[in-house]
């Protein structure tokens, strides 16, 4: 490799610092090691992103020789969609009630499992299996429990003269069945992440709390806990909003969006659009709606962050 | 109370693997046992097997799986080595680009991919359901910040011996990450045997199913008649993973922690 070397005055190359003989080496290094990541990236993530955008720009249906520039007449048509409201509501109604459930309870086991005098490891696995399993079968197995007469949920209500219904097919009770399952996959992941969270918040804050007289379980919780979990709780409330605004599955496979789109979630409408009746570019637009939910989320996940960085 | 948990957490699973026990007179009973009166465990696991190739779709699954993991450390190693210990001019807007990764869920890219997919006539493969997840901004970002701390006297000792910056990633760092690695490894073989949306959307034949797709497939050809059988491959397919995470949660648990603190 060669290497070029500038004929200066002495004082000009005393001050230069030595040009390093392996910069360039690096960069090429850097920039091979990475390239096949690159490409991949922009190949089938951002890529598509922005073409979903564009896409959702025209009225492009699958298989059409040709399409036109259309605008924003996508997200016209969505605002006067009976569907897509009832979609949007109903995926905000299964975001309001998973999650602060999935989240709470995840906090609330994790206290529960770290207090325990022993056997903390099972619980801990046992309680994370959840998370490991195939949603699908499980979905299947929850529509059985959920079964008006054989299934066990109504069997153990009804033997405790509790109201019994047709949880899936009741168009008022099926989506929080569903976001039930939704729950039950959920809680065993937060409550490893608050594990986390709580091995993180040093020892001597309780002592020192205590020393101030605040020594009973909930003084701890209310002054030491629940102030030093701020970060963590704010990363699995955010996390799981995301996925509860990703529910797909259950409703694909137990419900099918019914009883009379009771169940019809923004993703589950986009599927539909996009890949049954093939309504391609207004699909993009749906797909744009969810990525503005999404995006939103996080952002205002950031700004809690640095609100809180500015107090501490 | 802690006890109660365990239960609801559990209790699926029991159910489950229970009804796949019973001949279908007693699925339907309206009183519930956990044993079944009269076994028909084999019956049922026979026809989960034979009426629909579940063995084929188990099968799947490990090979969908492993092609996939296989190709997302080939990529995401030697660019998270790139991201974290060398100097070069892409690197920070590369890094950006990773974070804006992260932030997208993947079903945004779902409708492109399918319409490029069907003009490159890969619909309905293999290749169709591994391609878009060779790329893992998850991976690529967690092994960047595992290989931060790998001290740098490490990496131009190497380099003093001659290697070059490729050997340095497989011979010197892959050793040293191998908790994360693993880690990562296990996470993704979860998340890509579970996921049923992209296959759902490319694949219509039943011997490319993966085994969520194979379920599902299962439960539309018996018209919800037979629960047995359908528990039984449910139980089947979710073995593997039970299994899995029994064997390693530590790596697990180790995973999705580390990749929360972000």
């Amino acid at each position: 490799m060669a290497e070029t070397t500038l004929r200066l005055p002495v004082a000009a190359v005393a001050l230069r610092p030595a040009p390093r003989t392996g910069a360039l080496a690096e960069a090429f290094a850097g920039w091979t090691l990475a390239a096949p990541a690159i490409v991949l990236m922009w190949l089938m993530l951002l890529g598509p992103v922005v073409a979903v955008i564009v896409l959702s720009l025209t009225d492009w249906t699958l298989g059409a020789p040709a399409f036109r520039w259309i605008g924003l007449d996508n997200y016209l048509a969505l605002t006067k969609d009976r569907v897509f409201w009832i979609s949007l509501q109903n995926t905000l109604a299964y975001v309001a009630f998973t999650v602060p459930l999935s989240v709470f309870g995840g906090l609330a086991l994790a206290m529960l499992v770290e207090s325990a005098s022993s056997l903390r490891g099972l619980y801990r696995t046992l309680l994370f299996l959840p998370v490991t399993s195939t949603l699908i079968a499980m979905a299947l197995v929850f529509q059985f429990a959920f079964h008006p007469t054989v299934g066990l949920v109504n069997q153990a209500l009804g033997a405790v003269g509790l109201p019994t219904t047709d949880w899936l097919k009741n168009p008022s009770t099926a989506l929080y069945a569903l976001g039930v399952i939704g729950i039950w996959q959920a809680i065993g992941l937060n409550m490893v992440l608050f594990l986390a969270g709580l091995k993180s918040i040093p020892r001597d804050l309780y002592e020192a709390s205590a020393v101030d007289g605040a020594d009973g379980a909930w003084e701890r919780f209310r002054r030491v806990t629940w102030p030093m979990l701020g970060p963590s709780l704010l990363f699995v409330v955010t996390i799981t909003a995301i996925r509860a605004l990703q529910v797909f599955d259950t409703v694909q496979v137990l419900t099918d969006g019914g009883p009379n789109k009771a169940t019809s979630v923004l993703l589950y409408q986009m599927y539909q659009e996009g890949f049954s009746f093939l309504r391609t570019a207004y699909a993009a637009a749906l797909t744009c709606v969810f990525l503005g939910m999404v995006l939103l989320l996080t952002w205002m996940q950031t700004q809690l962050m640095e609100k809180k960085t500015h107090y501490g | 109370m802690l006890g109660m948990a365990v239960f609801f957490s559990v209790a699926p699973f029991v159910l489950m693997v229970a009804i796949s026990l019973k001949p279908p007179g007693e699925v339907f009973s309206p009183q519930f046992t956990l044993l079944p009166q009269q076994w028909h465990a084999v019956e049922n696991y026979t026809l989960a097997f034979t009426k629909q190739p579940l063995l084929r779709f188990i099968l799947n699954g490990l090979f969908v799986t492993a092609c996939i993991f296989a190709a997302q450390a080939l990529v995401a190693l030697p660019c998270a080595y790139a991201l974290a210990k060398l100097r070069w001019s892409g690197r920070n807007i590369t890094f950006v680009f990773v974070l804006l990764g992260l932030l997208v869920p993947t079903q945004v890219a779902a409708l492109p991919l399918y319409i490029g997919l069907w003009k490159l006539g890969l619909l309905d493969t293999y290749a169709a359901i591994i391609l878009p997840s060779t790329i893992s901004v998850f991976g690529i970002f967690l092994m960047r910040q595992y290989f931060m701390t790998v001290p740098d006297d490490l990496i131009s000792a190497a380099r003093l011996d001659g290697l070059g910056e490729f050997a340095i990633v497989w011979r010197i760092m892959l050793p040293t990450a191998m908790p994360a690695l693993v880690a990562f490894g296990m996470l993704s073989f979860v998340w890509n045997w579970n996921d049923y949306f992209w296959p759902l959307l490319v694949i219509q034949t039943e011997t490319l199913a993966t085994p969520p797709l194979g379920v599902v497939f299962f439960n539309n050809a018996e018209a919800g008649t037979n629960y047995g059988a359908l528990m039984a491959a449910a139980t089947a397919v979710t073995a593997p993973l039970v299994l899995a995470f029994l064997f390693a949660q530590r790596w697990f648990i180790d995973g999705v922690t580390m990749s929360a603190v972000k």
